[in-house]
């Protein structure tokens, strides 16, 4: 076990000062204290983000939408996150008599952990990273799908039907986009030659947004359908099922699920950030520093999306998955195969000069392979004749 | 072309972030508001006030409670009877105005106010001493003498001697006899295009 720690500066530090103070023979302890010290400022961090972001999308979504958003509890409505908790710690916690206790109980932990266990193998900064695992990109694909699972226990301990809706087609549009979000990463992992996600920042010589566009905006829809953000969040359609699965929670259960969702955007933005941005990789500023930039960049980017697209009907939303995003993503995984087997040298590595000419050739490929998929995908609708039908 | 429209919208929501919010903070700051706003709140003047309980026949929904005494204090002219009790039951009040349309002696306006919130139902009955407590801003709805002299309810009060129809020359307090009021009094029938 200890291998996957050791290369980690905070969990060296916190051993080495543990040992030098108690000796050798505490080493267990040291080995216990320094992965908790890690373990929580790892989680810490991506509440503490996760709690910000809701504050800066809330404000952000506001002004999208002409208004100001939360602006009285604090100096610009900082507070409003901790207003909000205090809220929901004083309401009441209703389980529905109907529902399955347990179950209803364990699905926001389940959602949240979800979250929390893909921070792990996020490389924050130089060297900070709580561990480096070599299948970390299908460590993250792995973890990712138990997010449906807890949608799936939410909706159906809690006897609603609208609950039941909502998380049967939460489970519908989640299965049908970790299928482009796979191979979007199985894009990456040919490009960078390795999954662990430390490997992958350190061997992008470029940034993979430009080397890879087609594979960056599949990922990205597709992990905007996976987090039921806007253009997919029939599983939260207000209009027409409640809330959906979030229906019968209420109080710090409904609070600790909104974390989560705003937890896993932060977390899809890093993971977005290392894949296709470099991670912490760029000059002048501190390693982490850049890393909270783009991740930033990444959710004002979200927040926009989110602002602007209106909610798909679920017909709609599973046709672009199967018909568009899938096709699309086949084409950018057998793009960037080619190319690699072609450019890659001996042991099969590309060089900063390599990538930009993969890029100069896949910008031109992306919005062919976008058109032409998405002249194919096009559902024609045509209207009914009504004079004929009136004819009879 | 495929996707030009969502880039549109794009350019929509981006376009709203660079404006100023359309927001009003509303405690802080107030939209402006026309002196014939029909609020809660009634202005009523007791010097005006017989105590005849047309308000209270007309309302169509009951609310308004008037109990008066034969030993009337009022100024007005031939006395009249005092006024004990006075109750609106805004709770269930719909501002519809028909107790000022009545008012034979525009002793009643329609308030300005729009804050009038309380915790508990029994609070949010106006009794007569609330009535006669409150700050004189009647609203210029169904009032065109008010709105006719530009009176601006949010800006001063007014007292019972200024709300009428027609000159008071025959109160023992009236200003001084002018024959021209007593011409407008024969044409005011009242100009109620306000």
């Amino acid at each position: 076990m200890s291998d996957l720690l050791t290369d980690n500066v905070i969990f060296r530090n916190v051993y080495a000062f543990v040992v030098s103070g108690l000796g050798a023979e505490w080493a267990w302890l040291a080995w216990l204290t320094a992965g908790f010290v890690l373990v929580m400022l790892v989680v810490n961090a991506v509440m503490a983000l996760a709690t910000g972001y809701t504050w800066a999308e809330r404000r952000l979504l506001g002004r999208l939408t002409n208004r100001l958003g939360p602006n009285r509890a604090g100096p610009s409505g900082t507070l409003q996150p901790l207003a909000d908790a205090i809220k929901l710690l004083t309401k009441e916690d209703i389980v529905p008599a109907a529902g399955d206790r347990l179950i209803f109980n364990v699905a926001p932990v389940l959602m949240l952990a979800s979250v929390l266990l893909a921070a792990a193998v996020i490389p924050f900064g130089a060297g900070a990273f709580v561990t480096d695992l070599n299948v970390g990109i299908l460590y993250l694909a792995a973890v990712s799908s138990l997010a449906s699972i807890a949608v799936l226990m939410a909706g159906f301990s809690s006897a609603n039907k609208f609950s039941t809706f909502g998380s049967m087609r939460a489970v519908a549009v989640l299965v049908s986009y970790e299928i482009p979000l796979v191979m979007a990463l199985l894009g990456i992992t040919v490009l960078a030659g390795t999954m662990s996600l430390v490997g992958v920042v350190e061997g992008q010589h470029a940034p993979y947004l430009l080397v890879a566009p087609l594979g960056a905006f599949v990922f990205v829809t597709a992990i905007s359908a996976e987090l039921n953000r806007t253009p997919f969040d029939v599983t939260e359609g207000e209009s027409e099922i409640v809330a959906g699965y979030l229906t019968e929670y209420s109080g710090m259960k409904f609070g600790v699920f909104y974390l989560a969702e705003f937890a896993a955007l932060v977390v899809a933005g890093g993971v977005f950030a290392a894949l296709f941005l470099q991670g912490w990789r760029w000059d002048v500023l501190p390693s982490y520093l850049w890393f909270i930039i783009k991740v930033g960049g990444f959710a004002i980017a979200a927040t926009w999306i989110r602002a602007t697209l209106p909610r798909l009907r679920p017909d709609q939303i599973l046709a672009f998955a199967w018909k568009f995003l899938f096709p699309v993503s086949m084409v950018n995984v057998a793009a960037l195969s080619v190319q690699r087997l072609w450019l890659g040298g001996a042991d099969g590595a590309l060089t900063s000069s390599d990538l930009w000419l993969m890029a100069a050739i896949n910008w031109p490929l992306a919005l062919v392979a976008v058109a032409v998929m998405g002249r194919i995908a096009r559902v024609r609708e045509r209207p009914v004749r009504i004079a004929a039908a009136g004819a009879r | 072309m495929l996707g030009f429209g969502m880039a549109k919208g794009f350019r929509v929501t981006l376009r709203n972030f660079l404006r100023k919010p359309f927001t009003t903070q509303y405690p802080e700051e107030r939209l402006p508001q026309h002196p014939r706003f029909r609020g809660q709140e009634f202005t009523w003047y007791e010097e005006r006030c017989t105590g005849c309980a047309s308000c209270a026949k007309y309302c169509p929904l009951g609310i308004i409670r008037i109990v008066t005494g034969p030993d009337g204090g009022n100024e007005q002219e031939g006395g009249s009877y005092s006024i004990d009790v006075f109750d609106i039951d805004q709770a269930r009040c719909m501002y519809c105005g028909l107790c000022v349309e009545a008012c034979p002696y525009d002793a009643l306006h329609m308030g300005t106010n729009f804050e009038a919130a309380q915790e508990r139902r029994e609070d949010l009955v106006i009794t007569v001493d609330d009535l006669r407590a409150r700050e004189k801003r009647p609203s210029a709805w169904f009032r065109p003498q008010l709105a006719k002299e530009q009176f601006d309810p949010y800006a001063e009060n007014a007292d019972w001697k200024r709300v009428g129809r027609e000159p008071y020359f025959w109160h023992p307090n009236r200003p001084e006899w002018q024959p021209e009021e007593q011409a407008q009094q024969a044409s005011a029938d009242g100009d109620y295009e306000g």
